[in-house]
């Protein structure tokens, strides 16, 4: 298949760049690139959900540290992706570790959140109905209060991993693997030359396809993880 | 990292650094006010029409998942602008703002109680002026909280651009990080930070100025 015209800008040219064989074998291929692009996303929200589930868990159940999810994610959104991620670089070196860093951080406030709420918005008669079986604190956090808060904690999870896919596209201009390269290397070849735009425009395509197709899949498992107790009654409503 | 006492960088850059946070925020203000435009009529036809709500709704969801980086290189394939056009950066700001508040606009005038309306046109409200005097000030305290998660989010979105070589204080970010200049770069952060914050601050105020009922309700819960 023909490389694209030379500085061609049009929809042609992106999609023979992304559909051209050559573009889907090898280490610097759409394959490899999506796994690593999955690779470094899995990664980062793995991470942040072991410590976030777990602080939310409890701020949730306890009531106490709030101020903590709510100043968290407020301060965070102000914060430049592409300044942490470049300040981290800068502090450290250029390598995997800053970049996991900076995605961690980022993943962090939306679980919390969404683990935080979760457990704080399970109905109170339900864990009042537990204490009076005799459950105790961990048990009612462990058996009752977390089951009933798996939708918002997926729910959470599904933000972050949005949120890493974004900047993990953005992390290629840190010398990351994974989608971003196409764009980055198609706009420092020069937008006007053949792996130049046509470059760009197609990573950016296989960018947004693999953001959707996570979406689609998290949004699945949301809806799969409520408890067969709640779908009947629909006390979830309320809280989503 | 080149961490020098940050005054004199300062002080000989303070031309720059000016320009590029004017820049900045030409860049990300806006297209938050026009997609805020866009999105109170397109809100009032989803809170209006199962059919409106039912595209608007899920397409603004598809459009919010697409990642930053993937729709400002997609904007010239799509509209023909120059890879360098500030546009590649405040369209797809604007895309982010109306598929945050388009939701919250339908969500909000859903939500205007019935006997609210039902006065209203008792009055006798005609159905344009109820909506600006009486439906959509009502509307106001969820519109400003979309618009200010929006407003944060669009101050830290558009230091992406300079990855394109659009301007903003994202291209001292991308300077700083090139020259190894650590003074530019923590430099630029702030500023992004703390001017989301202020306009996030001024919002909050401002929402409360213009809905003076919100306090007046207090202790008679209606």
């Amino acid at each position: 298949m023909d490389q694209g015209r030379p500085g061609g800008e049009g929809v042609n040219s992106a999609f023979n760049w992304l559909f051209d064989p050559d573009h889907w074998s090898g280490p610097t291929g759409f394959p490899a690139r999506i796994l690593e692009h999955l690779g470094y996303t899995g990664l980062s929200v793995l991470i942040a959900a072991l410590i976030a589930v777990p602080v939310g868990a409890v701020i949730g159940h306890t009531g106490r540290g709030t101020f903590l999810v709510a100043g968290l994610s407020n301060g965070l959104r102000a914060l430049p992706e592409l300044g942490l991620l470049t300040l981290l670089v800068l502090l450290t070196y250029v390598g995997l570790l800053p970049v996991v860093v900076s995605l961690v951080v980022l993943a962090l406030p939306p679980v919390l959140a969404g683990t935080y709420a979760g457990v704080r918005n399970v109905d109170r008669s339900v864990v009042d109905a537990a204490r009076g079986m005799g459950m105790r604190g961990p048990s009612v956090l462990w058996r009752v209060e977390l089951p009933n808060a798996l939708p918002l904690i997926v729910g959470g999870i599904r933000s972050a991993t949005l949120q890493v896919i974004a900047t993990a596209t953005i992390a290629a201009y840190v010398s990351l693997g994974g989608l971003g390269r196409f764009v980055i290397d198609g706009n420092n070849a020069g937008p006007g030359s053949p792996d130049g735009y046509p470059q760009m425009a197609a990573g950016a395509v296989a960018v947004a396809a693999l953001a959707l197709t996570v979406e689609g899949v998290l949004a699945l498992a949301q809806r799969l993880v409520v408890s067969p107790g709640l779908r009947a009654t629909n006390l979830v409503g309320k809280n989503t | 990292m080149n961490i020098d006492w940050p005054w004199p960088w300062l002080e000989r850059n303070l031309d720059d650094i000016a320009e590029a946070t004017g820049q900045h925020l030409y860049l990300a203000l806006l297209p938050v006010l026009v997609g805020l435009v866009i999105s109170v009529p397109l809100g009032w036809a989803a809170s209006r029409w199962r059919l409106a709500r039912g595209i608007l709704v899920p397409l603004a969801g598809v459009l919010y998942t697409i990642p930053s980086l993937a729709l400002i290189t997609l904007v010239p394939l799509a509209l023909g602008t120059k890879i360098i056009d500030p546009l590649n950066v405040q369209v797809p700001l604007a895309i982010y703002t109306i598929a945050l508040l388009v939701r919250s606009v339908s969500d909000a005038l859903r939500a205007v109680p019935g006997d609210v309306i039902a006065a209203a046109t008792a009055i006798g409200y005609r159905p344009v002026r109820q909506f600006l005097s009486v439906e959509l000030p009502l509307a106001v305290p969820v519109i400003i909280a979309g618009l200010r998660v929006a407003v944060v989010s669009a101050m830290s979105l558009t230091a992406v651009g300079a990855l394109v070589g659009i301007g903003g204080l994202g291209q001292l970010i991308t300077e700083g990080f090139l020259r190894n200049n650590g003074v530019e770069l923590v430099v630029a952060i702030v500023l992004i930070v703390v001017i989301a914050l202020l306009i996030d601050a001024l919002l909050l105020l401002a929402g409360r100025v213009i809905t003076p009922w919100t306090r007046a309700g207090r202790g008679v819960k209606a």
